[in-house]
């Protein structure tokens, strides 16, 4: 039955949230925190901590995360997991063929030439966002920033590098 | 310059594979792919994107700059986590429904793997010392990441000054007004649409010439 409640919850967390991980938050600590009370709103903090500290996005994170507390087995945290990312594997999959039907169409090309500024400044409002007194607490930290931007845009370094370098700079330093 | 040679002779080496398997990318290519990227996407959705650039645009080829800001309107118009959105997406380019799957198993696969080690054995993951040391040099550089690709695709976008201001204006509304972009890009196509047809219809009562009309029926 909790099994059956949970994927229940986290397909619907997956299929009305849009815009992204951040927006499902809000969402998810309605329906787990104060509608089901399955953890506990210190408990979603913490989950919340963690999503933004380890890989991946922060919708499946505590999909998982919820998923093994609620159940304490890894069968759970599958299951919501799974659960969560149903809806938009559905919708998008269709969207996708659609997007192979009328990529060629002049209609649908003009519209996207007419999304891609947004797009544009959508990626830059993420970085705009993430520019918090946290993040950026001292000098240190923005040098950090100027470096890492130095290197994948003019050195052309992988990112992945950066960032494990930025890592290892920070456990040296601070 | 070590660091990029190295990635030159990788990127070598991933073009021998391509090869060799013919012009089908195989599936456990796209799972290694994405499991990379999915990875190493620290701090939410957006930072994926920097991540799948590199990879999938610039260095295995997968797709342009241009589809590739396609695909990032649609992942974020429709419901759901962004980053799986643009594997789900990704992956159906690459080999339809099955490469679909794999990429988004790949892209989730480390994160889960990850979280539920977690869950089962570190209760006090983020407030362990080292983690903390290692987050605060980390932090800066993922947000440097995320502006990277906006280069780029001023680059390649040719704006005028419309679409400019419109770039301008999207990031102002989403960092000071808060607004979802999701509510920006369902605007600008409801009047992308209205342009559309109010300004065929001008046309036609211009001038009732066939190709307008087959333009019209098209809609």
């Amino acid at each position: 039955m909790i099994y059956l409640q949970l994927f229940w919850v986290f397909f619907i967390i997956g299929l009305f949230t849009f815009g992204g991980g951040y927006a499902m938050l809000s969402l998810i600590q309605s329906e787990v925190v104060i509608k089901h009370a399955w953890i506990t709103a210190e408990k979603f903090t913490d989950i919340v901590a963690i999503s933004q500290m380890t890989p991946g996005p922060v919708g499946i994170n505590s999909a998982t995360y919820v998923g093994y507390t609620v159940t304490g087995n890894v069968f759970g945290s599958l299951l919501a997991t799974f659960a969560v990312v149903l809806p938009s594997f559905i919708l998008v999959l269709t969207i996708c063929h659609l997007y192979v039907k009328f990529k060629e169409s002049n209609l649908f090309a003009s519209l996207m030439k007419t999304l891609r500024p947004i797009v544009i400044g959508m990626i830059a409002a993420a970085a705009g966002i993430l520019i918090t007194k946290e993040n950026f607490f001292d000098w240190t930290s923005w040098v950090l920033f100027a470096g890492a931007f130095a290197a994948c845009q003019w050195l052309k370094t992988n990112p992945i590098w950066v960032i494990i370098t930025g890592g290892v700079i920070g456990l040296i330093i601070y | 310059m070590m660091r990029w040679r190295r990635g030159e002779v990788y990127y070598n080496m991933d073009k021998t594979v391509e090869n060799k398997t013919g012009n089908m990318v195989s599936y456990w290519e796209i799972f290694k792919c994405f499991s990379k990227i999915g990875a190493f996407t620290l701090g939410g959705g957006y930072a994926m994107i920097p991540i799948i650039q590199r990879e999938v645009v610039e260095k295995k080829k997968w797709i342009g700059l241009q589809d590739f800001m396609d695909v990032l309107a649609i992942a974020q118009s429709a419901p759901g986590v962004m980053a799986v959105n643009i594997s789900i997406f990704l992956g159906y380019k690459l080999r339809g429904n099955k490469g679909s799957i794999v990429a988004t198993l790949g892209s989730c696969l480390p994160s889960f793997i990850i979280i539920l080690l977690i869950a089962i054995f570190f209760a006090g993951f983020r407030d362990n010392p080292i983690v903390v040391k290692i987050f605060k040099g980390i932090r800066p550089v993922v947000v440097a990441l995320i502006a990277v690709p906006v280069v780029d695709m001023v680059k390649e976008s040719n704006l005028n000054v419309y679409r400019a201001l419109l770039a301008v204006a999207t990031a102002v509304a989403i960092v000071f007004l808060r607004v979802s972009p999701i509510y920006i890009l369902l605007v600008v196509g409801v009047f992308f649409f209205m342009g559309r047809y109010f300004g065929d219809k001008k046309k036609k009562e211009q001038s009732s010439s066939n190709h307008i009309d087959k333009e019209g029926g098209e809609r």
